[in-house]
């Protein structure tokens, strides 16, 4: 039996001193084996990599003291230092965000009249405002206010709640038909009317914008009786529950006549997000003024 | 140290053996005691199941592959709680068998999405995203209006039950009629729904058609319930992170 951990018995090794072949031209002992003449050297392991190591277990024991680290069943050790994950994040977005909120502390007064004098002010806001309805306006009302399918169009200067920056902060703050009952609107179905009403009213309505409101045909009377409460007479909406204007011509699903005869038969109610909480109250103010700018240059009838 | 090591070198099973117990070290230490750590997963008062509604959205949402693109965990960095809200929390996702945590973004993170946008812009989006993104590259899921299969709705909440989500024998019991009255708000099941899960979830017609229970009801009701699992997020976000 040969003892694998006595050098003494290895092939290529002095039986007495253990001690392995030296090769001749680097002057490195060989590791004794051999295939077919051909032996392997046997180099030191580099000091660097040895130095490296000592190095990595070294910083390993500062870290294991100063950072959390080592498991204690159901805790763990803190480390000095008292570092944690979600304390650094939260100090870091206070930091990234600390310079916009300088200014932007001043939008949380709300006091619209002298936040948009201050030219500066604004100057720096509204570039930051565009970002904020970008991220949180922009998928229904589209980037530049111009609406969708279904979704008001912000620039036209034609409102539903009223365009002061007060109401439009509010809509914001409390959403449309949210969890909430501050802005609530809903178009009621009118499937009880018997169709050809309904079929008279939509004609009568798909014209009103054409100013055709011709007031002695039956259908003027059905307006009057079914639609007016809330439109207002002729149609001119209602700023206080959120109706609509029928004789603009801004429309949310449409005025045409058979968009007319699906909203009689199904009603509508339209939901905007609540954003207060989400949002701050300065964020809220920043975006009712972006809001109200929008349609400063085209405000085609200012209600 | 190193004569141990020249001899180990020479003794190829124990030097296989001496591998697994040094590489098994890291795992170790850096995953077995997250099993035992109480901060690993701390569960907060507030947070609810998912609904067997919002449930049969998620499976959509798998079926889909919408993980492949969108994440749900907002990360702790401070760009991403500017962009997405409070990070998200290990038990946010305690309940999610398996977690949708994600790490690919070709779409925006999820994670907290519920509330942001209203069931009617979900649905023109879902159905074909460009009418209300214009810039969007993501695909349309028109298909999505067709019935809800609700029949393995009790056997899914039986199973996640066993795994240790907190649905009780009659939420399994009722997981069918709960899926169709959560989108029935004036149904007679629509206050059960709300005693078994909470005044906080959302009942209400997702689809914008009240006669037909959709994989779209599914698909938004889950979406809508993205982040709002529990409040303890913001809280900790308004409390400096800890």
């Amino acid at each position: 039996m040969t003892d694998q951990n006595d050098p003494r018995q290895l092939p290529g090794a002095d039986p007495h001193t253990g001690n392995r072949k030296v090769d001749p031209v680097t002057g490195y002992s060989t590791t004794g084996h051999d295939w077919g003449g051909i032996s392997e050297l046997n180099t030191a392991f580099p000091k660097l990599v040895i130095w490296a190591l000592v190095l990595t277990f070294l910083y390993s024991v500062i870290a294991w003291i100063l950072l959390p680290a080592w498991p204690l069943g159901r805790d763990y050790t803190r480390g000095l230092l008292g570092l944690d994950q979600g304390v650094e994040a939260v100090e870091g977005f206070r930091e990234l965000t600390a310079e916009r909120q300088g200014w932007l502390d001043r939008f949380a007064t709300g006091d619209f009249a002298t936040l948009q004098s201050d030219a500066a002010l604004m100057g720096r806001a509204m570039p930051a405002a565009a970002r904020l309805f970008d991220d949180n306006c922009a998928a229904c009302h589209g980037t530049t206010g111009q609406g969708g399918p279904g979704f008001p169009v912000l620039a036209d200067g034609s409102w539903l709640w009223s365009g002061t920056p007060e109401e439009v902060a509010l809509t914001i703050r409390h959403g449309i038909n949210a969890n909430d009952d501050s802005r609530i609107a809903e178009m009621p179905a009118f499937d009880w009317m018997e169709r050809a009403d309904r079929e008279a009213l939509a004609d009568y309505v798909a014209a009103l914008p054409e100013g055709r409101g011709d007031t002695d045909i039956p259908a003027a009377a059905l307006f009057a009786e079914n639609c007016a409460a809330c439109h207002g007479e002729g149609g001119a909406g209602g700023l206080e529950v959120g109706a609509p204007s029928l004789t603009d011509a801004s429309v949310i699903y449409g005025q045409d006549r058979d968009t007319i005869l699906r909203t009689l038969a199904a009603g509508r109610i339209g939901v905007m997000p609540a954003w207060s909480g989400r949002l701050s109250e300065a964020e809220i103010n920043l975006l009712a003024l972006y809001v109200t700018s929008l349609s400063a240059g085209n405000a085609e009838t200012v209600q | 140290m190193l004569k141990l090591h020249y001899n180990l070198e020479k003794v190829s099973m124990g030097f296989v053996a001496a591998i697994i117990v040094v590489a098994s070290i890291g795992g170790l230490v850096e995953i077995a005691p997250l099993f035992t750590i109480d901060e690993t997963v701390e569960i907060p008062d507030d947070l609810r199941p998912h609904t067997p509604l919002e449930l049969a959205g998620r499976e959509i949402y798998i079926r889909e592959g919408c993980y492949a693109c969108h994440s749900q965990m907002v990360r702790s960095l401070a760009d991403e709680i500017d962009r997405y809200g409070p990070y998200s929390l290990a038990a946010e996702s305690a309940y999610d068998h398996p977690m949708l945590w994600g790490s690919k973004r070709t779409g925006p993170d999820l994670a907290r999405v519920g509330g942001k946008y209203s069931d009617d812009w979900h649905r023109r989006h879902l159905i074909d995203p460009r009418v209300v993104v214009p810039a969007s590259i993501m695909p349309a899921y028109p298909w999505l209006a067709r019935p809800l299969d609700t029949g393995l709705l009790g056997d899914e909440l039986a199973t996640l039950a066993r795994l240790g989500v907190p649905y009780d024998d009659a939420k399994v019991a009722a997981a069918e009629a709960d899926a169709s009255a959560q989108s029935r708000p004036d149904s007679d099941g629509a206050d059960a729904v709300r005693e078994r899960y909470g005044a906080v979830i959302a009942v209400r017609v997702f689809d914008g058609d009240p006669w037909q229970l959709t994989e779209m009801d599914a698909v938004v009701a889950y979406l809508q319930s993205l982040g709002t699992l529990t409040k303890v997020p913001y809280e900790i976000l308004a409390e400096g992170g800890q």
